[in-house]
């Protein structure tokens, strides 16, 4: 079993990763990669049922980044657990490269869903639980939605459908980080309460404090629990977090570090350059 | 007498045969008795999930079933399968996954929901998607067959079926069914009919019409929109010189614009297309839109006997 501290360190080396790639790429997502870092270090470490040495193992748990864009986050855990090099991560946003802008099934091992259109991901787990299911297998289903992302419609089809068809064995991380393209969420399209809503809608809702790891583990307990409702982990996070400049910036939400920020966000990491 | 059938009670006959492999599954969105999957539904209910009215998320739960092993037939109204386009597009075209989409009701040829429900646009929107298999048969025994060989494609695809019933033109030709395949149904050599879905039967009267006055036309079911019979869209170019598209959809992107692109890059001739004049439709019987909107055997004829002239 890993310890809290061991997933922390794993957590710390995925930052590194992260602004690595964005500052090298000079374009991406750094903050909603940052903010949802601790939540995949928890569920790579502890929860999800996967092989890298067979990433296509067909019994393995499904995990569904929905907002596509901070695939840095998934690159990084995806390099720390083994499922592709270190080196690969230099090859964000570059032509020929597995890791592509935003991640893709096609090209990265380990990816389930091809994403990059926010929206999607929920329904394609829900597709991937009724499969689990018709198969008669425990395997779970994870998504990963961020939430600026739940202003999208269809989110909402998928969540009414998911109760309607018992899937328990579905389940949603929320990464409420609060930020969105544009500016704070609550300037776009305020969503009030939000656990509410889900509760309202049929579902098993707990919410963490997505940076304790501590926090973190329980929500995987939770995660696990099995009765006929989907369950939703409703995450408070903040956007950029662990690099000063970046947290709660909107302006972080889709920008890289120049090299004066970038020599910052390393030293604040525990880099020696 | 032509036996009279509607293309939709093919699809849910095809889903039917299909249910004896066990990965085949249905989804719904509150149209099933519509489309006619809902025989499938009553003898396998445990591999049909209904998805309410709700296309975006059916499509992309059919992409989640087919990523795991699955073979998911999701139907809808062809109007309502556009709402779904992007979902389509980036959730199952762009990773390949074999999804079949079928969208009943397609055309004008629905008639008096109007034009709401008129969809004449959805086989050029599904034609601009890599992967994708686009299909409208003329017939129900064609629709069954075509539906079926779906399984063995391993990509997504669409299928527009209609509400009203034609002609059946394939009982006892169900060997020359086959996707990409466009089939001969009457050689001359004038001009090329090229018609799908409901116009086949209207482009085979015009042939008849034709006949008449001397004029001896070829008429293609090119039941597969895309990919092309781009083999037999040339020797018909070639042996004819004239060719008339016709299809019960828009003029723009859709059978005629197929034709059209590849010929004017491989074998140029002068051409009509009948279909819709982008415009849209309105009420009224299958029969009435047809001649509102210039689609019918009358307005066929006359495109050939402008090409002649």
């Amino acid at each position: 079993m890993t310890t809290v501290a061991e997933l922390e360190e794993i957590a710390r080396k995925c930052r590194i990763h992260i602004v690595n790639m964005v500052y090298n790429a000079q374009a991406g997502h750094p903050g909603g990669s940052l903010s949802e870092i601790d939540l995949l270090v928890g569920l790579y470490g502890t929860t999800l049922n996967v092989d890298a040495a067979n990433p296509k193992w067909a019994d393995r748990d499904r995990f569904v980044l929905s907002k596509g864009h901070a695939s840095p986050g998934m690159y990084a855990i995806l390099a720390e657990y083994g499922f592709i090099e270190e080196e690969d991560l230099s090859s964000y946003r570059v032509l020929g490269g597995i890791c592509q802008g935003h991640v893709d099934s096609k090209w990265c091992p380990g990816v389930d869903f091809s994403a990059g259109s926010l929206g999607m991901g929920l329904s394609f787990a829900m597709g991937c639980a009724v499969a689990a299911r018709l198969d008669g297998s425990n395997r779970q289903s994870y998504v990963m939605l961020g939430d600026g992302e739940i202003q999208e419609g269809s989110v909402w089809e998928a969540a009414m459908a998911a109760v309607h068809h018992e899937l328990g064995n579905l389940n949603v991380i929320l990464d409420w980080n609060g930020i969105q393209n544009d500016d704070f969420c609550e300037e776009q399209m305020r969503m009030f309460d939000v656990p509410a809503k889900w509760e309202a809608f049929g579902w098993n809702v707990k919410v963490i404090d997505g940076h304790n790891m501590n926090d973190i583990l329980e929500g995987m307990k939770f995660l696990k629990q099995s009765n006929e409702r989907p369950n939703i982990l409703i995450a408070k996070t903040i956007k950029g977090k662990g690099v000063s400049y970046m947290e709660n910036n909107p302006a972080f939400h889709g920008a890289a570090p120049n090299d004066e920020q970038y020599t910052l966000a390393m030293k604040e990491l525990g880099v020696q350059l | 007498m032509t036996r009279m059938a509607a293309t939709r009670d093919g699809y849910g006959e095809a889903l039917l045969e299909l249910a004896k492999n066990e990965k085949v599954v249905v989804l719904e969105a509150d149209l099933g008795k519509s489309t006619k999957s809902l025989h499938f539904r009553k003898k396998y209910p445990e591999r049909t999930i209904s998805c309410g009215i709700g296309e975006q998320n059916m499509f992309l739960v059919g992409a989640g079933l087919a990523s795991s092993g699955y073979i998911p037939f999701a139907s809808t109204f062809a109007i309502f399968t556009e709402r779904g386009f992007e979902q389509m597009r980036n959730g199952i075209a762009r990773p390949n996954l074999a999804v079949h989409i079928c969208g009943s009701h397609g055309g004008t040829h629905t008639g008096t929901d109007g034009s709401s429900a008129q969809s004449i646009e959805d086989l050029a929107i599904y034609r601009t998607l890599p992967n994708v298999t686009v299909m409208h048969p003329c017939d129900d025994v064609s629709t069954k067959i075509l539906t079926k060989q779906l399984v063995g494609t391993n990509a997504p695809s669409y299928t527009r079926t209609a509400r009203n019933k034609s002609p059946v033109l394939y009982e006892g030709r169900e060997d020359e069914i086959q996707i990409g395949k466009g089939v001969l149904h009457r050689q001359g050599s004038d001009a090329a009919i090229i018609a799908c879905g409901i116009l086949v039967s209207e482009a085979l009267e015009a042939a008849e019409i034709l006949e008449h006055e001397g004029i001896h036309v070829t008429v293609i079911d090119m039941h597969t929109i895309k990919p092309l019979d781009e083999e037999l869209v040339l020797k018909v170019a070639k042996e004819c010189g004239r060719i008339v598209t016709a299809e019960d959809h828009s003029v723009i992107g859709g059978l005629g614009g197929a034709v059209a692109e590849f010929l004017i890059e491989n074998h140029p001739v002068p051409m009509k297309r009948i279909g819709v004049q982008d415009r849209f439709g309105e009420s009224g019987e299958a029969n009435e839109m047809l001649d509102l909107l210039g689609l019918s055997s009358p307005y066929i004829a006359n495109a050939v006997r402008d090409l002649l002239n």
